[in-house]
């Protein structure tokens, strides 16, 4: 959705990530961007130079914070400490929402510092949901949770991820960050129909997409954010801005990471797609 | 494979649970592939074949993980170990070159491994990975022997470099502060940024030395990979034995390494300690003339080292 509750009502476009090989570029040549996302965590340090950094950037642009280790399916509390950092840097960006991932991740304090499917059990959305409420309440600020890829199922799920999804944001009342390319990879690697799942989400919670290239092996996608975004991919957004309307869009592109410009063509690309969404009917 | 817990977990239930009722069940299966993922890799970078309780991993993996038609539960659960360990071990690669080319890959690779596998990540920042590397190293001398006291004077450098990059900053001392309080009163303290390393290697030369090769191969080279395997004739020699006393710090955000003297280190460190002004200045020694002690302070005042406690 454009303006909506869980993006904090902003209108924002087409944004991309804040990568370190981009800062001198940035910094010296000012190119116009919509926004930039910011991965959170890197700069929730004390001081020093990627602090320096994002204060120049915050002076000339809009950020959005991402983050990628809160873990809210974690069985685990929040951690305080974590909590504090976090709110903090939401002073500092005056982040208009902030997204995280529906996923797990770390357990009796020892951190895997990678996204980890979650069981799609009424059990888990439920403990879920109250943790994405409880940080939300403590950094008073909106809330986006982003569906992740994965690679593996467990057979405790009693529902299809789309499902769980839903629940976990509607007993939340928070709003979805809607990755594409993630869909499009689990698909792939549970053999769901990447279609069925955009058309089962609540899309007027929809404050964010997300768009990234993958790579593909004999057995399996992998989610690598290292290319440009597969036609598919591409075709599975526009179908999504459709029925969500145009929402602010992020290209990630995390390794292998080629020039500014670059990076930036490929996130504009999505102009192409959106057009259909465009001319078509708002939703409720 | 070593059957030690990871330090900080607990142990995990024997079972995965057949039914999600509640949050204590949510937790027993992430406790259960927790320890599963965070399982050293076999030599072939493979998934454990036998599980800690004797079992073949691949009945534990089928117990709660869904095969597809071309994956196996064991197969895919493996994507996962890999997917940790290749994580970490890249970053434990990227912020230790000095002792990885002191340690040689292979066994700098079986060092961080091993490193992992007793202290895995207990922050939400992969910034602290390497916090108890140094303790580690002192722990396990095996792994870095014969060198194993300069292993462990690297790593401490290289950790101060990570703290001197990003940790917090104080307001600096004023030449008010200084007259405001009498020295036998005043208590300054350091920056937290600022490490002080007293070290029985020029090991500042050598990281350095190792930095300006690695840049070298760098530009001369674009193959990704090709830093994996070092000719002999491209090895930095190892360092002399040789005293040296280090502030490890920035200044206008970028990294510097100071040399100091042994009785300013001495004072820095008495400071560091919380002693009074006064009494730290004693801890320098008798040879140290007042005339160095201010030059000395004049000059951390202006690296903004110095701060009211
Ligand atoms: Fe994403």
């Amino acid at each position: 959705m454009p303006a909506n509750p869980f993006n904090g009502q902003t209108d924002y476009g087409i944004g991309i990530g804040l990568r370190v090989p981009h800062y001198a570029h940035i910094l010296e040549q000012k190119p116009v961007v919509d926004w930039f996302e910011i991965i959170s965590e890197n700069f929730m340090v004390d001081g020093g130079r990627p602090l320096e950094v994002l204060d120049d950037i915050l002076e000339q642009y809009r950020v959005v914070q991402h983050g990628v280790s809160m873990y809210f399916g974690s069985a685990d509390k929040p951690d305080r400490t974590h909590l504090k950092k976090l709110k903090a840097l939401v002073k500092r960006t005056k982040t208009p929402w902030l997204s995280d991932h529906l996923c797990w991740g770390s357990v009796d304090g020892t951190y895997t510092h990678d996204l980890l499917p979650m069981p799609y059990t009424f059990a888990s959305a439920k403990h879920t949901a109250e943790k994405i409420k409880m940080v939300r309440d403590y950094l008073e600020v909106p809330i986006c949770v982003e569906n992740v890829s994965s690679y593996a199922e467990f057979h405790v799920s009693e529902m299809t991820e789309w499902e769980f999804l839903t629940e976990v944001v509607e007993r939340a009342d928070c709003g979805i960050l809607l990755d594409v390319n993630n869909i499009y990879v689990s698909a792939q690697n549970h053999g769901f129909n990447p279609y069925a799942y955009v058309n089962g989400v609540p899309h007027h919670r929809v404050g964010q997409m997300h768009v990234a290239g993958h790579t593909k092996f004999e057995k399996y996608i992998l989610d690598t954010h290292d290319h440009p975004v597969l036609d598919p991919v591409w075709k599975l957004y526009a179908h999504a801005t459709k029925l969500c309307g145009v929402t602010a869009t992020l290209l990630e592109w995390d390794d292998k990471i080629p020039s500014f410009q670059e990076v930036h063509d490929e996130a504009l690309k999505a102009n192409e797609f959106i057009d259909g969404a465009k001319q078509a009917p708002r939703k409720k | 494979m070593s059957r030690i817990l990871a330090t900080g977990l607990k142990a995990p239930p024997p079972h995965a649970p057949r039914r999600l009722a509640t949050t204590a069940d949510v937790l027993k299966l992430q406790r259960l592939m927790t320890h599963l993922l965070v399982r050293p890799l076999t030599k072939q970078d493979g998934l454990q074949p036998t599980w800690i309780d004797g079992r073949p991993t691949a009945a534990v993996a089928a117990e709660f993980i869904k095969s597809n038609d071309r994956l196996t539960s064991f197969e895919r659960l493996q994507l996962y170990n890999r997917m940790y360990w290749f994580r970490l071990l890249d970053i434990m690669h990227d912020d230790n070159p000095g002792l990885r080319a002191l340690l040689g890959e292979k066994k700098f690779t079986r060092l961080t491994e091993a490193y992992l596998a007793k202290y895995p990540s207990r922050s939400f920042t992969l910034r602290n990975l390497g916090s108890r590397l140094a303790q580690f190293i002192r722990e396990q001398p095996r792994l870095t022997a014969p060198h194993t006291a300069l292993a462990h004077a690297v790593t401490r450098f290289e950790w101060a470099q990570t703290v001197a990059f990003d940790e917090g900053a104080h307001p600096g001392l004023t030449a008010a502060d200084l007259k405001r309080t009498p020295p036998a009163r005043l208590k300054i303290a350091l920056q937290p940024y600022l490490s002080l390393l007293a070290l029985d290697w020029p090991v500042d030369d050598y990281v350095i030395a190792v930095k300006q090769r690695d840049a070298l191969r760098g530009a001369a080279s674009n193959a990704v990979d090709s830093a994996r395997v070092v000719p002999r004739s491209r090895q930095v020699a190892r360092p002399r034995r040789g005293r040296i006393y280090l502030g490890v710090h920035r200044y206008h955000h970028r990294l510097f390494y100071k040399r100091l003297e042994r009785p300013a280190f001495l004072i820095l460190t008495a400071l560091a300690a919380g002693r009074p002004l006064a009494s730290a200045v004693t801890a320098g020694g008798r040879g140290v003339k007042p005339a160095q002690v201010s030059g000395w302070f004049a000059t951390w005042m202006e690296l903004g080292w110095l701060c009211r406690r």
